[in-house]
């Protein structure tokens, strides 16, 4: 494989995802463009609903369709269109290149297929291992993950494992073929806080190691804070902001990512009431004109409700979608730069 | 539910679902230094058989009845010395059917205990032999439609959509015909010269009209099972479609398919006995329970052990399959149970 390490891994271009529902048609996910470089990790963040998951299902391609369809725009991966490539091509890129960690470790597993045979399928399949040899690299990677006594569980079933063992197993069967990229869609939320802490840390350190990418999906803040570059915040099918991890903290320039940062609880604060944002997100199906964030802003203004806000870059990194993009910098502390970007 | 439970009904109930056991071997603390060892489905299931005495029943008499219907006829060749298909020649008699217990010349022997048929055959032998057809018959008939039932059903509920509908709507078209005949006809178009291509003409026949609710089945299995989530992680590590029916789904719905297979078993058996009473099933000189029964309702008045063994047999065994298939449903699918 040619050297790239100067370009992006993935370069998604205005990706537009519909589900044709009995509601109407559901913008799952509306004109979302994003780049990774390698070894990087880009962070999504967003409530139920915005769009994560639908984002990351749509670059493999495992969109349900129907009622699922990818309407318009580009994935590419290492230079190549995935959304044009054929059935069978794309099926050699999951799981060998690009892989995926589910949110669920309790329903990921098949409950009726030993822990070896699952990791050996990896392997097997995309690596012509023999048999042999899949089970050796099945024991290895749980020894990697930290599966104590690997030799031994591996011929368990998936529900003689506790959830934060399941989830070390999921991540072993991602990264059994050493995949370029890695998309963890919420690996922690069903995990307790000390297992989440764990399996976290596994991740960094595996990526450290290998040099694979990573995607981030997650609604948790503080893991995004701790562990991602590059952060997108999605609304409604939307990015809102999307910024360096660090400058999205200390400057958002949208009011929806100030929402989130203020509804964070603060633990050196013993009382006092949480902040939430108001209101409930959007019925993507049916979208007014305007901002689909502008009945629960704080800071909305009477253009919010009439036109759509424009993408603003504030700078070099960074860009949101908002009429008063700039204003909203500027309060957080930042100087926007002079470049206007639609 | 019944309000007194020994604690180790409760302790069972509180194992059942595979979720629940699931949820509680989580709560229990990794590091408490006591192994956990899960109770698999297979032995919790086996568990619960063992204390249902219908089912219990049912397993050791179908067991009885096979292992004699394989070892019987050989052993009577080694003890008496005669096969199934051995008619006296010596003795010319106009009256060869003896009833039970009885030599040739009316005195007691231990020779011909369900007595001997029209041409001087030993009964119980040629229900031995009749049982090895009959229960052949049930099982392969039951492995062609559980073949086709689970590949059609499986097929159908993964891809969903328009192929599930032409699919269904197809089976749900041969449901509506009257299987009996549809059988009728096969076999007496495709007349084998053979017994034993007749045979095999049954097997075809009746497995393939039986494989219908066997299909309704396995697809309504996979149409739950197919939007959970290890599919779509399946799918994301880049599995065909081929390898995820056959090798991810299939084996979830292994349960209630073999619930459903034993007790096609018994059904297939009496279509078969049917079949052959009408004269369409086992040739002669190969029997089964059935052809010796139609054989034997001929002369009910005058020889009814020829009707009786035979039937009773038959009976015997159906019933004992079909306490064992629920046996089994109850086993395997505790849900159903507490309704």
């Amino acid at each position: 494989m040619a050297d790239r390490s100067n370009h992006n891994l993935l370069e998604v271009k205005n990706l537009r995802t519909y589900f044709d529902t009995e509601d109407g048609i559901v913008k799952a996910v509306d004109d979302v463009s994003f780049q990774l470089k390698r070894g990087e990790t880009l962070g999504i963040v967003g409530e139920s609903g915005s769009g994560k998951s639908v984002t990351n299902l749509s670059i493999i391609r495992l969109i349900p369709d129907p009622p699922g369809k990818i309407v318009s725009g580009e994935v590419i991966f290492n230079g190549s269109d995935l959304l044009s490539l054929p059935n069978e091509a794309i099926r050699k890129i999951r799981g060998r290149r690009i892989a995926m960690i589910f949110q669920d470790p309790m329903t990921s597993l098949n409950p009726f297929m030993k822990i070896s045979r699952q990791l050996m399928e990896m392997t097997q399949l995309h690596l012509g291992h023999t048999t042999r040899q899949a089970y050796d690299h099945a024991i290895k990677m749980l020894e990697t993950v930290g599966i104590p006594d690997a030799r031994a569980r591996a011929d368990n079933y998936p529900h003689e494992f506790s959830g934060g063992m399941r989830q070390r197993v999921m991540i072993a069967m991602a990264l059994s073929c050493e995949p370029e990229l890695l998309i963890a869609d919420e690996p922690t939320t069903a995990l307790d806080v000390t297992i989440q802490a764990q399996i976290l840390e596994l991740i960094k350190t595996l990526k450290r190691e290998t040099g694979t990418s990573v995607i981030l999906i997650t609604h948790d803040l503080g893991v995004v804070a701790g562990m991602t570059d590059h952060v997108i915040v999605m609304y409604a099918g939307k990015i809102f902001e999307q910024a360096r991890t660090t400058e999205l903290f200390s400057l958002p320039g949208n009011p929806y990512t100030k929402g989130l940062l203020r509804s964070v609880p603060d633990p050196t604060a013993e009382q006092g009431k949480l902040y939430q944002i108001p209101g409930l997100p959007p019925d993507v199906a049916h979208l007014k004109p305007g901002c689909p964030f502008a009945p629960r802003c704080d800071r909305v203004e009477e253009i919010c409700h009439r036109e759509f806000p424009p993408f603003v870059q504030l700078n070099a990194d960074h860009y949101s979608l908002c009429h008063f993009a700039r204003e909203v910098y500027a309060a957080s502390g930042g100087t926007p730069v002079a470049v206007e970007t639609v | 539910m019944v309000t007194q439970k020994s604690t180790d009904e409760q302790q069972d109930l509180i194992h059942t679902p595979p979720e629940v056991a699931i949820a509680e071997a989580d709560v229990r603390p990794a590091e408490a230094g006591e192994f956990v060892r899960g109770t698999s489905l297979w032995r919790d299931a086996w568990r619960r058989l063992l204390k249902n005495k219908l089912a219990v029943f049912g397993l050791v008499v179908v067991v009885l009845i096979t292992l004699a219907s394989i070892a019987g006829p050989t052993l009577i060749k080694r003890t008496f010395g005669f096969t199934p298909d051995y008619i006296p020649t010596n003795d010319v008699k106009l009256i060869r059917s003896f009833p039970p217990f009885t030599g040739p010349d009316g005195e007691f022997s231990w020779a011909h205990p369900m007595g001997t048929d029209n041409a001087g055959r030993d009964q119980f032998a040629r229900v031995l032999q009749g049982g090895q057809i009959s229960l052949f018959v049930g099982i392969i008939s039951t492995l062609v439609s559980l073949l086709i039932g689970v590949s059609y059903g499986a097929i159908a509920g993964y891809f969903g959509g328009r192929i599930d509908n032409v699919m269904m709507r197809l089976v749900d078209v041969l449901y509506s015909l009257p299987y009996i005949i549809v059988v009728i006809v096969l076999l007496s178009m495709f007349r084998s010269q053979t017994a034993r291509g007749q045979l095999i003409l049954l097997f075809i026949a009746l497995g393939s009209v039986s494989w219908l609710t066997m299909a309704r089945i396995v697809r309504g299995q996979v149409l739950s099972l197919k939007n959970q989530e290890f599919v779509l992680a399946a799918r994301a590590t880049g599995v065909s479609g081929a390898r995820i029916i056959f090798r991810h789904l299939v084996p979830n719905t292994l349960g209630p398919v073999i619930v459903y297979a034993t007790l096609t078993i018994p059904q297939i058996m009496l279509t078969e006995a049917f079949l052959s009473f009408l004269g369409f099933g086992v040739q002669a000189p190969l029997a089964s329970w059935g052809s010796l029964a139609a054989d034997g309702v001929q002369n009910i008045a005058i020889f009814p052990w020829q009707l009786i063994f035979p039937g009773v047999t038959m009976a015997l065994t159906l019933f004992s399959l079909n306490f064992l298939g629920d046996g089994l449903r109850d086993a395997l699918d505790p849900q159903m149970r507490t309704v």
